[in-house]
């Protein structure tokens, strides 16, 4: 079992929801990008999503696209990307899952990838574009390096689809929350509650709901029902608020600490 | 040759499915919808009489004797797909699509478009059809190809600008995902050219197989004989599959794609994916993909915004590796010399895109035999073109 496994085990043995901010790797440098994740982890982050910048984010909202941009513009590679995950793994233990596109991993060369990634403390994979259907090859890898494979159930997935997600998942199943790109809103959708209800009548693996989740009541809300709530464009956002701050790190971890615990 | 793609939309190791799970049980739907209208005489009649008496169709087959003449060697024919209603083979696709869309419910329909054309033809099946249009472009592509953009909106369509990017069509395909993943239950995604996630390469390159299987036709009746070799130019390479679908067993007619060789051989001067790329995911398929060591899509260029674009069809990538279709690229030069020869010579103003692929006809042509017959597409005309010719003339 990785490390995501046993912090879903603990985190309900403790009877609680887990907190999983997600950071694009890069943005808006490289050393900032790693002081956010520690920041990050000392406001109580169970798990962290580390993003691997792509120059087309299909998948993603406006503020997740300008962190890509920001990242590719100072010349991000995911080389420089690993590097500051070994660097982190010296200094925090908290589970980190790396999340991307197919291409620019597949174009590392994605066996060379899974070793690295495995040896530098990366716990498991979320590619966006990767459908089960095209995910043998890569499944295979990443189970061989002792990873976890990180897959998306959506509103629009059917039964036989989560079943062939749960399959091929480990660590935990992603909910996305409702159709549409990443991004912040207002209130959470009514689709979450029948996605969650048909993924746990296929698996027992922790559930995480996605997209949207953007403030402590979304967080509160997701936690009645799942196991994880991932908040991505929100800390995105604060990172983007905050900008040429010295202490832009530590006033993304206090933002984090606020949604984690309300009021 | 063997029947391609496979169930999962393989073509050998290129095409897949590689999109956000949200779009993956639409997809399914679109492929049972598609397949099952394939097998309906009904669907298949309403599309030949719409390709007959709304866009004119068969087109005609032209002998261009002044332009062999020119060049010496071949006879030299032009398929002329400039010469559908809304002047490029575009329509052919969106005809099947925007009847496929209407079969399955949808009200409102999404595209995307690079030279203008596509969405020009999406906007017209769409006023056609009672469907609600939204088009996505490139604001570069918007300031290249005014014309497309105005025509668009007296069809009715809303025009969104993406300023994303390099503001070209790679930018407008990825809002217009953005817009399907949202609006995915009420809205269809009309793909213009074989690009994309399965089933889209197929069924896009079925409903574009028309011009092959007329011009195959029309030559035999006209010569008796099968062409030595027929070319097209390929951006995402609709026009180009659909051209050479009907010839793909034909093992003595030989095939030739055009590339946008734009204005230099660096990554980012050009679109040629052949030669400047290596297989790699880019909006949904597995292909040849322009990219930098890191994976990062790269910028490209040509003078027609048809064909300025970082990758190509899945089924193209899959014949260049068979072997059965040669892929040569034509630079923004070449390519107003051969749009200039073309009008003079033949009294016909194609697109640019399509110039690409005579200027491939002027270097083949005089090392053919008087004998041998070359069948060009001339996939679309050039009036949406007129002021870019015109500026690179001047400049």
């Amino acid at each position: 079992m990785t490390r995501i496994g046993k912090m879903f085990d603990q985190a309900r043995q403790q009877g609680r929801g887990a907190f999983i901010p997600y950071v694009t790797l890069g943005d808006p440098d490289l050393e900032t990008s790693g002081r956010v994740v520690l920041e990050l982890e000392a406001a109580g982050a169970d798990l962290i999503e580390l993003g691997v910048p792509f120059s087309d984010p299909l998948a993603d909202g406006p503020v997740i696209q300008r962190a890509t941009e920001r990242a590719l513009a100072r010349g991000f590679t995911l080389e420089q990307g690993l590097a500051l995950v070994a660097d982190l793994r010296r200094r925090t233990q908290v589970p980190l899952l790396l999340f991307s596109y197919y291409n620019p991993l597949f174009a590392y060369g994605f066996e060379r990838l899974a070793a690295a990634a495995k040896q530098r403390g990366i716990d498991g994979f979320l590619i966006t574009d990767l459908s089960v259907e095209e995910a043998d090859g890569p499944l295979q890898v990443l189970r061989g390096a002792g990873l976890d494979s990180v897959f998306l159930a959506a509103p629009t997935s059917t039964d036989e689809r989560i079943r062939k997600i749960a399959a091929y998942s480990s660590g935990f199943i992603y909910a996305v929350s409702r159709t549409g790109v990443t991004g912040a809103r207002k209130s959470l959708s009514d689709e979450v509650q029948s996605l969650i209800q048909k993924i746990r009548s296929q698996t027992s693996l922790p559930v995480a709901v996605g997209f949207g989740v953007s403030e402590p009541d979304h967080l509160r809300q997701v936690w009645s029902q799942a196991e994880g709530a991932v908040v991505g464009s929100a800390i995105v956002g604060c990172i983007e608020r905050n900008l040429g701050q010295p202490d832009l790190a530590e006033r993304v971890g206090g933002f984090a600490r606020w949604l984690k615990g309300g009021c | 040759m063997g029947q391609y793609p496979d169930s999962r939309g393989h073509f050998g190791p290129y095409g897949g499915k590689f999109v956000p799970e949200t779009l993956m049980h639409p997809l399914e739907e679109l492929e049972e919808a598609y397949l099952e209208a394939r097998r309906d005489p009904g669907f298949q009649t309403e599309l030949d009489r719409l390709l007959r008496d709304y866009s004119g169709r068969p087109t005609p087959l032209s002998r261009a004797d002044r332009l062999s003449g020119q060049l010496g060697g071949a006879r030299v024919y032009l398929k002329r797909e400039d010469l559908n209603h809304t002047g490029a083979h575009k329509i052919n696709n969106c005809l099947g699509q925007g009847l496929l869309a209407k079969r399955m419910g949808k009200e409102r329909v999404i595209a995307e478009t690079g030279a203008g054309q596509h969405g020009v033809a999406t906007a017209t099946v769409c006023a056609l059809l009672d469907l609600e249009c939204e088009v996505y472009m490139g604001e570069e592509d918007m300031r290249r190809q005014e014309l497309n953009v105005f025509r668009m909106r007296l069809l009715g369509a809303r025009v969104h600008g993406v300023s994303s990017g390099s503001q070209t069509l790679k930018d407008a395909i990825n809002e217009a995902i953005r817009d399907w993943v949202t609006n995915v239950r009420s809205t269809y995604y009309l793909i213009g050219s074989v690009l994309s996630a399965h089933p889209y390469p197929m069924m896009v390159r079925d409903f574009q197989a028309v011009i092959g299987r007329e011009a195959r036709e029309q030559i035999l009746e006209r010569e008796g004989r099968l062409p030595h070799t027929l070319v097209a130019c390929v951006g995402g390479g609709s026009n180009a599959i659909g051209l050479f679908h009907a010839f793909l067993e034909d093992e003595t007619v030989a095939m030739v794609g055009v590339e946008a060789g734009g204005r230099g051989s660096n990554l980012g001067e050009h679109a040629a994916r052949f030669s400047g790329g290596k297989p790699g995911i880019l909006q949904g398929t597995y292909s040849y993909v322009l990219q930098d060591e890191d994976g990062q899509i790269a910028n490209t260029h040509s003078i027609s915004a048809g064909l300025d674009y970082a990758s190509v069809g899945p089924e193209h990538a899959f014949l260049r590796d068979q072997g059965r279709i040669r892929y040569t690229s034509a630079t923004d030069e070449e390519t107003l010399e051969a749009l200039h020869l073309l009008s003079r010579t033949e009294g016909i103003v194609s697109a640019l895109e399509s110039a690409h692929a005579v200027a491939e006809v002027m270097r083949l042509a005089p090392r053919l035999r008087e004998e041998d017959l070359l069948v060009v597409n001339l996939s679309g005309r050039g009036d949406k073109d007129v002021q870019t010719v015109a500026a690179a003339d001047s400049g």
